[in-house]
């Protein structure tokens, strides 16, 4: 057996993302803070280190980690001209194609005068550099993505700032959309949300591929509530049907602080999502809600950590899949309740609805508690629409499909409901139908 | 005393932490204290460690036909090229020395030690459970050999009458090979996993059965008769084969701690129920606290065969153990009933494992675990239905009692489900002993410690009647035990 030259063993660990290319990208960030620099430096060697997913690895079961590859993508691809991309949430306050913004943060009036921020990672380098410093990708790894996390924070130019000064409620959300556009564009989407002590805010977030070729999606998110802070963060996934998307979000919940996440996973042929909420203080909680619609032979594979850090903490996941056609979901949870962390109220639960024949639903609903006065509990199921339900319907004359569709949608209605929101609701059913339409 | 060379009881010498489960668990791996003393006789013992020879050894003295020596050399191998699981599994297991492991001790070669040499802690807790004096004297060391001879020999002439073999494993393999050649190392490969391999590289001890055709066995079979001839063994092999329409219970173990001295326990237990077959199989496992339990169990159940494994873990420093039903035939039926109990320095790993493979076939687990003081118990379960089965059903619960502030309890179930014709449904709580139903017990005059055990064999009671009567009894006693001194 021969042994593998240097040169390809490490070609095979970064495909695209060589470290001439590395190189280049640098070269056009010269006006980022020389701290940032040097962190991304860190992150490339971290990320040119690390070997690829391989079976064997426990926090990638049942994931087809044969098909990930980092070869044949843009690392740094132009932005088309003229572009117009609509969001169903309506225009966007920061919109970002291929990572770079497209037009100048707008903002409601209201917003600015109370000392919000909304604008790029790059702007905020320079205006709020304690702020970024602080809370960019400052949160540990711990979901098996530490050679994807190193690549996004060696390769990210920009992204979304959001700083919500203490006290501060805002009545509409803030909208984003990250955009990929033209063939095998890398994208390094991130979002950054700083809401203060007793904050409140709704921030939107729109991933979508402007065309159907093939896009690398590689994005973070970081939110970050204070004291008595309410954030409700909303992400919808739409890329295309050939791309490959990486997500990884981290949730730092303060004391009596409360955060509500849901995901909407509609694109790709193979997404991963990593969600990562840590229950710092007394009173912190985190609701973490998602939604996938798979169908065709797409994977999204769902990672999620409840780490309960302090006394009378409380968490809240729902996960729900509708599968169709020979679609795949991995559902991997687990919950940590540290040894101090007692009056711990945590749940976690995974829906599966099997919509065909060759549908796979893999879940890995996990606990690992130590404390002992605690309210622990995870439940799975995967089954198929209720034929008593169904039965009830059509004997009502209405037929299968609609019957089928009605109660797929009752399906998702469960999550849905959690939104105090009715607009958002509306536009995220919305989104649910038209992928079951197309 | 009866004597044959391939029988074997293996008891190795003894540890701290036995007698005190209390210390840290890497200390009790120490040997110095309170040794067996060995008779020398060279000729009939393998030594301590692991080659080639040690398993020609076995294979040797247990006069074993060329094919079988093949085998065990063939898992030998295996073994030695397949890494340690701890990419998943605890560390804990690098601290097994396979060297200082003695893998094969023959008949007169019994450590030995006196009544005076067994700590107080082990004679009292004999004394708790209403042991009779003279298991009490096998039970700990004293005697290798506890005559129940008797007894096998009686159950074996009766269930020989309905043409049932209750044979041991080189019996079995030398005697009937047309019957048990044909299902042996089938259920489980030799591969399946590292401690699988040992296994069939070094194995002695066991129970082989066959129930023919139609034959109902009235009473439970149980190891527990057969102590004296080689069921202590550590590396035990058990093969059941319940011929169509046959029915039959095993029983392994005891309640009584197992004054233990060898570290590595590894047994192979495979199960095979054919057409309409139904096995039911019950362990008590209550190793001292200075063994690792790794244990491979699997049965495999085919048309409307239905199998049953009764499991509960109170001892060893360590146990993994997930026994597992391979449902092969249309309405076959798997069932785990698990018990665990972790105290001090004790980690439970336990759970089930369902390969539903033929359609209609439906399983149940249901797992009840409770961590005392700094135990850890932890559930680990694979359920697996695969594409084009319909009308598969698997049932999963997980119920976690912690009692201490510093008790820890884990869950790590797999689920794979394809196709939209099955269901299945998981659900896991994890609390602690309700405080309002302690103090109420308070008000009417028992004490903490009573209260508590009230509420843990409350908690696991469902699971414990459906043991055999004077098991579950024992199992209440040693609950009280072990909950002593657990609280104020």
């Amino acid at each position: 057996m021969s042994a593998p030259t240097l040169t390809s063993a490490t070609d095979s660990f970064v495909g695209s993302f060589t470290a001439e290319a590395f190189a280049r990208h640098l070269a056009a960030l010269s006006s980022s803070p020389a701290w940032w620099l040097e962190r991304r430096r860190a992150a490339y060697e971290t990320f040119a280190s690390l070997p690829l997913p391989r079976r064997t690895d426990e926090s990638w079961r049942f994931s087809n980690v044969a098909a990930l590859t980092l070869e044949g993508f843009q690392v740094e691809p132009a932005v088309p001209a003229g572009l117009f991309l609509a969001s169903p949430f309506g225009p966007a306050h920061l919109a970002f194609v291929n990572n770079q913004l497209v037009a100048p943060p707008s903002l409601p009036r209201e917003a600015i005068e109370r000392g919000v921020v909304v604008t790029t990672l790059a702007e905020a380098a320079l205006t709020h550099p304690d702020l970024l410093r602080g809370h960019f990708m400052a949160q540990p790894q711990k979901l098996g993505s530490a050679k994807y996390a190193a690549l996004h924070s060696a390769f990210v130019s920009d992204g979304a700032f959001i700083y919500i000064p203490r006290g501060v409620e805002l009545a509409t959300p803030i909208l984003v959309t990250h955009a990929a556009a033209g063939p095998d564009a890398a994208v390094f989407p991130h979002t950054l949300v700083i809401a203060e002590e007793n904050a409140k805010a709704t921030v939107v977030d729109f991933f979508v591929s402007a065309d159907a070729s093939t896009h690398f999606a590689c994005g973070a998110n970081d939110l970050y509530a204070g004291h008595g802070a309410q954030l409700t963060y909303i992400a919808a996934q739409n890329w295309s049907g050939t791309s490959r998307s990486f997500q990884f979000n981290s949730t730092v919940v303060r004391r009596d602080a409360r955060v509500q996440s849901l995901n909407l996973h509609l694109g790709g042929r193979q997404a991963r999502h990593e969600s990562l909420s840590q229950l710092q203080a007394p009173g912190a909680f985190s609701e973490m809600l998602a939604l996938t619609v798979a169908d065709g032979t797409q994977e999204f594979d769902q990672r999620t950590l409840q780490i309960h850090q302090a006394p009378n903490t409380k968490s809240d996941l729902l996960y729900k899949n509708a599968l169709r056609d020979q679609a795949r979901t991995i559902f991997s949870g687990l919950i940590v309740v540290d040894p101090d962390a007692q009056k711990t109220d945590a749940y976690q639960s995974n829906r599966n609805l099997m919509l065909s024949e060759e549908a796979e639903a893999s879940s890995l609903p996990g606990l690992e508690i130590q404390a002992n006065d605690v309210r622990c509990t995870h439940g799975a199921t995967s089954s198929r629409i209720d034929p008593e339900q169904e039965f009830y319907l059509l004997s009502r004359g209405i037929g299968k499909t609609a019957a089928d569709e009605m109660l797929t949608f009752g399906f998702f209605e469960e999550v849905l409901n959690r939104l105090a929101s009715d607009p958002l609701h509306d536009v995220l059913r919305g989104l649910i139908q038209t992928q079951f339409k197309k | 005393m009866k004597t044959s060379n391939d029988s074997e009881t293996v008891i190795a010498p003894a540890e701290e932490a036995a007698a005190n489960p209390t210390i840290n668990p890497v200390s009790g791996i120490d040997q110095s204290s309170g040794n067996f003393r060995y008779d020398m006789e060279y000729a009939f013992d393998a030594g301590t460690g692991l080659s080639e020879n040690t398993v020609r050894y076995i294979s040797g003295v247990k006069k074993e036909a060329p094919w079988i020596l093949e085998f065990r050399l063939k898992a030998l191998k295996t073994f030695l090229s397949k890494p340690m699981p701890t990419h998943w599994a605890t560390k804990d297991l690098e601290n097994i020395n396979f060297d200082k492991i003695r893998y094969y001790l023959s008949q007169g070669q019994k450590p030995k030690r006196t009544w005076d040499e067994v700590p107080d802690d082990i004679k009292k807790t004999f004394e708790r459970l209403g042991i009779p004096e003279q298991e009490r004297k096998f039970l700990a060391g004293v005697e290798a050999q506890f005559d129940s001879e008797a007894a096998y020999s009686n159950i074996k002439d009766l269930v020989s009458k309905q043409g049932v073999i209750f044979v041991n494993s080189t019996e079995g393999l030398r005697e009937h090979p047309e019957i048990f050649k044909k299902f042996f190392g089938k259920v489980i490969p030799t591969g399946d996993n590292k401690f699988s391999a040992l296994n069939s590289a070094v194995f002695s001890g066991g129970s082989f059965i066959y129930v023919p055709p139609g034959v109902k066995v009235a009473q439970p079979l149980q190891a527990y008769f057969r102590i004296n001839a080689e069921n202590f063994g550590q590396f035990e092999r058990t093969l059941i084969i319940a011929d169509e329409g046959a029915e039959v219970t095993y029983m392994e173990g005891c309640t009584a701690p197992k004054f233990s001295t060898s570290t590595l326990h590894s047994a192979v237990v495979e199960l095979v129920a054919l057409k309409g077959a139904k096995i039911q199989y019950i362990t008590v496992q209550n190793w001292s606290a200075n063994v690792f339990n790794l244990v491979t169990k699997r049965g495999i159940a085919h048309e409307m065969a239905h199998i049953k494994w009764i499991d509960c873990n109170i001892g060893s420093r360590l146990t993994m153990k997930y026994p597992g039903v391979v449902l092969k035939g249309r309405k076959a039926r798997g069932e785990v009933i698990s018990i665990a109990l972790a105290n001090d320095g004790q980690h439970q790993d336990t759970g089930a494992k369902m390969i539903h493979a033929a359609d209609e076939t439906t399983s149940n687990i249901v797992a009840k675990s409770i961590s005392v003081g700094q135990g850890r118990s932890t559930y680990r379960g694979l359920v697996h239905i695969p594409k084009h089965l319909k009308g598969c059903k698997n049932n999963t619960e997980c119920d976690a009692l912690l009692i201490n502030t510093n008790s820890r309890t884990d869950t790590y179930p797999a689920i794979t489900v394809r196709g939209d014709r099955n269901s299945v449904q998981h659900e896991a709580s994890v609390s602690k002993v309700n405080e309002e139903m302690i103090f109420y017990m308070q008000q009417r005059g028992l004490t903490e410690g009573q209260a508590m055990s009230l509420a843990v064999n409350g908690f696991i009671n469902d699971l414990a009647r459906q043991f055999p009567m004077e098991y579950s009894v024992e199992l209440k006693r040693l609950i009280d035990l072990e909950m002593e001194g657990s609280v104020g």
